[in-house]
């Protein structure tokens, strides 16, 4: 039970798909002006790495080498028109507000990353968990650096203003602070993930190569 | 060492397997949830239309539509009329809403002419000229719907897209945006079409000035914002002769 705890913790702190193997910046930088869209964006790419990590799992000593990376992108891809599909028949509220992610999924690199690495050469449920764990860790960077993102960039926190009103200057607008646009552009996503990296690597001084 | 997976006749015969087992399963699922996704569509538009013309359950800050049970019955009692426009001649059809903006706006680029509804919505003794409206944003499609009065007033407007980024151009579908609209002059001061444009700099971010047929952008959104205006200017502009003939 140890070793498989570990699949779910590791990527949350050590092994962060995001800071430390850097797979998954483009969406991360893409997504993350809003609190609510990181954790939609989150919740997504958990459901879809952990059945993904299965179906490859499943499939792996019937899928022919030369071909993996088609057959990942496949499945993949069929599993996202799935998502897709149902949730615009049974969801449809929700499937608009994923509208953009759901294509974005699929494009995302740590799913056919943990797919090669990880579910080609080890049993579902270990599959399943290190999907979890995965999704997780890059669930988490994507709600810190939105969280920093809208609250500076916007003022306000899942859409609610926490600072007060910008326009009619209450709260901290009143003395003067004003909101950073610039936060709401993709470089500072960069910028903000790169603190986050330094940050991590200073506290813990063997994640430092050479 | 060789074994079984690495053969070429097993790799064939995997991939025409895989393409076969997958192709019928998405074809057969798609094709089983097309009518249910059909009517949540039908629905959406009998909301965003009465969401225009300001029958909508919002709170303080969200845009929430009629509910989905009740969205029928409302539809029934506020549209009024249905119109479609088609050369200058205006005509009732009663399943107007359900026309294709984006095939008609084809239909005109291939010379057919363009058929343009147009619902008439009666709220509180207040009456409502509705008109759906489509253009591109950054990504890809942006459209809307616009409810007037008689003199190209915006009564009030529901915005919405498909791929805008998150945060960014999305929050054209936000309250804070969309309310903007509400007032807003389309005609300028002579009477002329002027549209509304998406300004970065108009200097009225409280939108208190609502004859300057501008308001306030939302930052970091430019090209979905100048691609709104554009889908003012271009297909709003149509409409122009019949209200017009509201006039005479």
């Amino acid at each position: 039970m140890g070793k498989d705890s570990r699949l779910i913790l590791d990527p949350l702190t050590d092994d962060n798909p995001i800071t430390i193997q850097v797979l998954g910046i483009c969406s991360a930088l893409a997504i993350t002006a809003q609190l609510k869209a990181s954790l939609v964006m989150a919740i997504s790419v958990i459901f879809v790495l952990g059945i993904g990590n299965v179906v490859i799992s499943l499939m792996r000593n019937i899928i022919p080498s030369k071909i993996r990376i088609i057959v990942q992108l496949t499945v993949v891809a069929a599993l996202v028109i799935i998502v897709d599909q149902v949730l615009k028949a049974f969801s449809y509220q929700l499937s608009k507000e994923l509208g953009a992610f759901i294509g974005l999924i699929i494009t995302n690199c740590i799913i056919m990353g943990r797919f090669e690495a990880f579910a080609l050469g080890n049993g579902p449920w270990r599959s399943f968990l290190d999907g979890i764990g995965n999704a997780l860790g890059y669930g988490v960077i994507l709600i810190i650096v939105g969280f920093f993102r809208e609250l500076l960039g916007s003022g306000t926190l899942f859409g609610f203003p926490v600072l007060g009103d910008p326009i009619a200057k209450t709260g901290l607008y009143s003395t003067g602070y004003e909101n950073n646009g610039f936060m709401l552009l993709a470089p500072m996503a960069l910028i903000v993930v790169g603190i986050i990296i330094w940050v991590q690597r200073s506290r813990n001084k063997a994640l430092i190569e050479d | 060492m060789e074994n079984r997976t690495d053969k070429n006749s097993y790799t064939i015969i995997f991939a025409i397997g895989m393409v076969l087992v997958v192709g019928s399963l998405l074809a057969f699922i798609a094709s089983s949830l097309k009518p249910t996704i059909d009517e949540n569509k039908r629905i959406e538009k009998q909301q965003n239309i009465l969401y225009a013309m300001g029958v909508n359950e919002n709170d303080e800050s969200s845009a929430v539509f009629v509910s989905t049970d009740k969205v029928g019955a409302e539809f029934e009692k506020y549209i009024k009329q249905q119109l479609v426009i088609e050369d200058g001649k205006a005509s009732e059809d009663e399943n107007a809403y359900l026309i294709d903006v984006k095939k008609e706006q084809s239909n005109a680029k291939s010379g057919i002419s363009r058929r343009l509804p147009l619902f008439i919505g009666e709220k509180d003794g207040r009456k409502s000229y509705i008109v759906p409206i489509r253009g591109k944003g950054l990504w890809d499609a942006v459209w809307a719907y616009v409810a007037m009065d008689e003199n190209m007033i915006v009564q009030g407007a529901y915005f919405d897209h498909q791929g805008e980024t998150a945060g960014l151009g999305a929050n054209i579908k936000e309250r804070f945006f969309m309310d903007d609209f509400i007032g807003e002059h389309l005609l300028d001061a002579s009477g002329n079409f002027a549209g509304i444009n998406i300004s970065k700099s108009n200097a009225d971010p409280l939108n208190k000035d609502k004859t300057d047929n501008e308001v306030d952008a939302i930052a970091g959104a430019t090209i979905t914002g100048d691609g709104v205006a554009a889908m003012i200017r271009k297909d709003l502009r149509l409409y122009v002769p019949y209200f017009k003939t509201l006039k005479n």
